[in-house]
């Protein structure tokens, strides 16, 4: 019960695939885990399932002790876990400040009447979710602040939306941030940056995280452990040193070498 | 020319191009699209329909201006280019003109081979209209081979025509289109004219039509007013009012809400009935799409159902209010005043909101249109069915229902005004709690779900919940509209509320601009205003027979050419148009970039084709 987010032997099948199967994971308070894998590992899947998009076929997924199974993603993003999306998935036409506005919706109330009414209440709390908003964008300096907060999320290169998701993923005051390749698509300088900006939300923010990624220099520099899986199985857990080394991990990447076959 | 892109790229600068150097394949095929929408104009009804409405005494009659106007506007089309950014315009030249006169003529040839063909062939059978009388009228009464040869010169002299006013200089071509319009239009709104100010009848004859003298001196004035230079001075004024902004704008919105405000309490007033009773039926559709829109415009829910609600509204309100509800009510049940049963109207819709909506928003996109589509009708058929014919009479519907009385005033049928008044005054809160709801945070979360409901769920917004609440907030609105109509009509039956309704009502939202206050406004003047309601007549009376042919015809140039509406909502137009928004975008924000972050060109500026691919 100590840990954070704890997986009890989880498997998903689709049919007659195996996407996920009997998967123990845990994350403690406070953590970076990287989780890396070869293409179709199921790492999507993975994150799927904790945020309840996806239900477990069996296991069982406790955060806090409490159990996930069952919930809808928006429960799950009550409870406390964030995530963004491989394929960035904003809310393309609403602008930058209301796709971070948006995303407070389950820490915050005010209804019908309040919106009617124009009530103190309802006053004071749309300025405190602007408030917030604009300073979870504050967060990336100034790329998503000033004249950008009124411009559609259209508009944003690749990078700023990834960014832009993070922001999103933040408003909604998590404990647990999954990222699901933060860094596809950037360049080496933008992914240094980045990294660096990930360090900052546990240290900063005090969020826990658990972060797929394919850029292995992002995974050694940020993580604290990291989690090898393929073919819905974990391969390898440990330090970066010890995973990157295995000779498991090494051969579900490159494939086995011709001479042992 | 409907020359292509390539082709006026590859044109170099400023050339004049031959007379007779066309694409003569466009040409043929744009005449042949003119000649079957002539046909099939004809074919329809139309011209021989409303040749007894004379527009100009005794010389032009409706009929045959409900033809003219195709081949003008394919003239000035095919003659029209589109410039881009980038590109080389062909200078306007006499071979415009020929294109004009060359499309008009294989146009009006189409016609000339129906006046043939209906001499030789009889298909009266499914083609109603397939008979002397068209043929007669084609032929401007003067015989098949007169008629034969004078379709083909008409057509292509208007074509020419149209075609020919991209010639002239600007102010000139303005005078003639507004004398035009002018003429037309004070011709066509004769009866809504000499309701709005009774004196004006001295313009027309007894039997309907403008007196030529009069129609000269309209087209004059109309002629003298833009030549003088009136409409660029209208079109500055609105250039500087658009471009104000802060404080000064803020005060300008005020002025213009307090005038039009002003206006729409003083001009029934001075009207006759006829236009009272216009503004009441636009007011009543406003009040429902105002309502749609929150469902389809802002909440992204599409509901072809949407009729349901009225029916809820006015039957509830009838059933509370009449003295000849069904006979199975039993004794202790209450008659109310007006806005007693309103009140129990409002609950009524909004848990008849809650109860159709459960089942219904667990589903997405055509699943949910359709299966709304469905409930739609089943309220209808409650309504009429033999089960509860005890409680709502069957199709003998429900009468006597008395007016809304509200002591100093009486709502009533008869007094179009009374009703205009009660439905501004709702129109009023309705547009008030559009406007509010949209900028909260259900209003965001109705947002985040149309954009993309799965990651609205996961971003916390529990979808089910912020769904069901739009389609109960488009319910009670509905319901207003319900109410006022059973006190108007003073009767109520199921057949008020047909499919066609909810149709309509949906075709107002999406030709005004989707999730635009405004545009459903601009919606309803143009849609029930102009071209009349599914049972209420409107400005164009005339075309009622032809209306949903009209709606038709609107609804898909509306989707080719302007899919945001009249009115477009920012966002929505920013869908639509991304291409080119993205490219503006780029073009602005690239030199802000470069100095925010040093890395400028990579993280800071628009990717266009990502952009555009992502959305």
């Amino acid at each position: 019960m100590s840990h954070l987010l704890e997986i009890d032997s989880l498997s998903v099948t689709f049919g007659g695939l195996h996407a996920l199967k009997d998967l123990n994971f845990h994350v403690d308070e406070g953590e970076i885990v990287g989780v890396i894998g070869p293409n179709g590992a199921g790492k999507t899947t993975f994150f799927n399932m904790i945020s309840g998009m996806v239900t477990p076929t069996s296991g069982d997924i406790r955060f806090e002790g409490e159990s996930l199974v069952g919930l809808d993603p928006n429960q799950v993003t009550q409870r406390g876990i964030a995530r963004t999306f491989q394929n960035v998935r904003l809310f393309a036409n609403m602008t930058i400040v209301e796709n971070v506005m948006v995303s407070q919706h389950c820490r915050t109330k005010q209804g019908v009447w309040g919106a009617l009414l124009n009530t103190g209440k309802f006053r004071s709390e749309e300025q405190e979710i602007r408030q917030h908003a604009e300073k979870v964008l504050g967060f990336f300096g100034s790329r998503l602040v000033g004249y950008r907060l009124e411009q559609p999320a259209s508009v944003l290169s690749y990078a700023n939306r990834r960014r832009l998701e993070i922001a999103r993923a933040m408003a909604t005051k998590p404990k647990l941030i999954l990222l699901d390749e933060p860094v596809a698509g950037m360049n080496p300088k933008e992914s240094a940056e980045l990294t660096d900006l990930i360090g900052k939300l546990r240290s900063e923010w005090g969020f826990t995280i658990v972060l797929i990624e394919h850029d292995m220099n992002v995974v050694r520099d940020v993580s604290d452990r990291v989690v090898c899986l393929d073919h819905g199985e974990t391969l390898a857990q440990g330090s970066f040193e010890e995973v990157s080394n295995n000779p498991d991990v090494i051969e579900a990447y490159l494939g086995r070498p011709l001479e042992k076959t | 020319m409907t020359s292509t892109i390539e082709e006026t790229a590859s044109a170099p600068a400023d050339v004049t191009r031959g007379a007779f150097d066309l694409e003569w394949g466009d040409l043929i095929k744009t005449g042949a699209i003119l000649g079957l929408g002539l046909v099939f104009m004809s074919l329809a009804g139309m011209p021989t329909g409303l040749d007894g409405r004379l527009l100009i005494d005794p010389f032009l009659s409706l009929g045959y201006v409900s033809l003219l106007w195709l081949p003008l506007i394919v003239g000035w089309s095919v003659a029209n280019e589109k410039v881009l950014e980038g590109m080389v315009a062909t200078r306007k030249s006499a071979r415009d003109v020929v294109a004009g006169l060359v499309v008009g003529a294989i146009g009006g040839a189409g016609l000339s081979l129906l006046i043939v063909l209906i001499g030789a062939f009889d298909i009266r059978d499914p083609l109603v209209n397939w008979n002397e009388k068209t043929q007669a009228f084609l032929s401007f009464q003067r015989g098949t081979g007169f008629g034969v040869i004078a379709c083909i010169v008409v057509s292509a002299l208007l074509a020419g025509f149209g075609a020919s006013l991209h010639l002239m200089p600007r102010r000139v071509r303005r005078a003639i289109v507004s004398a035009l319009l002018a003429v037309i239009s004070v011709a066509v709104f004769e009866s809504f004219l000499v309701d709005v100010a009774d004196p004006l009848s001295f313009l027309y004859t007894k039997t309907g039509g403008l007196l030529p003298l009069w129609a000269a001196v309209v087209a004059a004035l109309a002629l003298a007013m833009t030549l003088s230079g009136g409409g660029e001075r209208i079109g500055q004024a609105r250039t500087n009012f658009q471009e104000l902004t802060g404080p000064a704008k803020t005060r300008q919105n005020t002025i213009l809400i307090v005038v039009s405000g002003l206006a729409l309490i003083i001009i029934p007033m001075i009207t006759g009935k006829i236009t009272q009773e216009l503004l009441a039926n636009v007011g009543i559709f406003l009040l429902l799409a105002l309502g749609l829109n929150i469902v389809v415009g802002l909440a992204g829910i599409l509901d072809l159902g949407y009729v349901a609600f009225f029916a809820v509204g006015g039957y509830t309100t009838a059933v509370l209010t009449s003295t000849n509800r069904g006979p199975d009510w039993p004794e202790w049940f209450p008659t109310l005043p007006w806005w007693g049963a309103f009140l129990v109207t409002l609950l009524m819709a909004g848990l008849v909101g809650l109860f159709i909506g459960a089942p219904v928003i667990r589903m997405r996109g055509d699943y949910l249109a359709i299966v709304t589509l469905g409930f739609g009708e089943i309220i209808r058929i409650l309504f009429l069915s033999d089960w509860l014919s005890g409680y709502f009479n069957g199709a003998q519907g429900i009468t006597n229902i008395p007016p809304a009385d509200f002591g100093i005033f009486e709502v009533k049928g008869t007094d179009p005004r009374s009703v205009f008044y009660l439905v501004l005054f709702f129109a009023v809160i309705s547009i008030y709690v559009s406007w509010r709801l949209e900028r909260s945070r259900l209003g965001r979360a109705w947002m985040a779900v149309r954009e993309d409901e799965s990651v609205a769920e996961a971003m916390g917004i529990n979808t089910v919940n912020v769904k069901l609440m739009a389609f109960v907030v488009g319910a009670v609105l509905a319901s207003f509209a319900g109410a006022i109509f059973s006190a108007k009509v003073g009767s109520i039956f199921p057949t008020s509320f047909l499919i066609l309704v909810s149709i309509i009502i949906l075709v107002i939202v999406i030709v005004g601009g989707m999730g635009n206050i405004v545009g459903v406004i601009v919606g309803s003047i143009v849609l029930v205003g102009v071209l009349g309601g599914p049972k209420q007549p409107g400005l164009l009376q005339e075309f009622s027979e032809y209306k949903l042919l009209i709606y038709g015809a609107l609804l898909i140039w509306m989707m080719l050419q302007r899919p945001e509406g009249l009115v477009p909502n920012a966002r929505r137009s920013r869908e639509l148009h991304q291409d080119e928004f993205l490219q503006d975008a780029w073009l602005k924000g690239k030199v802000d970039d470069a100095d925010e972050n040093g890395n400028g060109a990579d993280s800071g500026t628009v990717a266009p084709g990502l952009a555009g691919g992502a959305s």
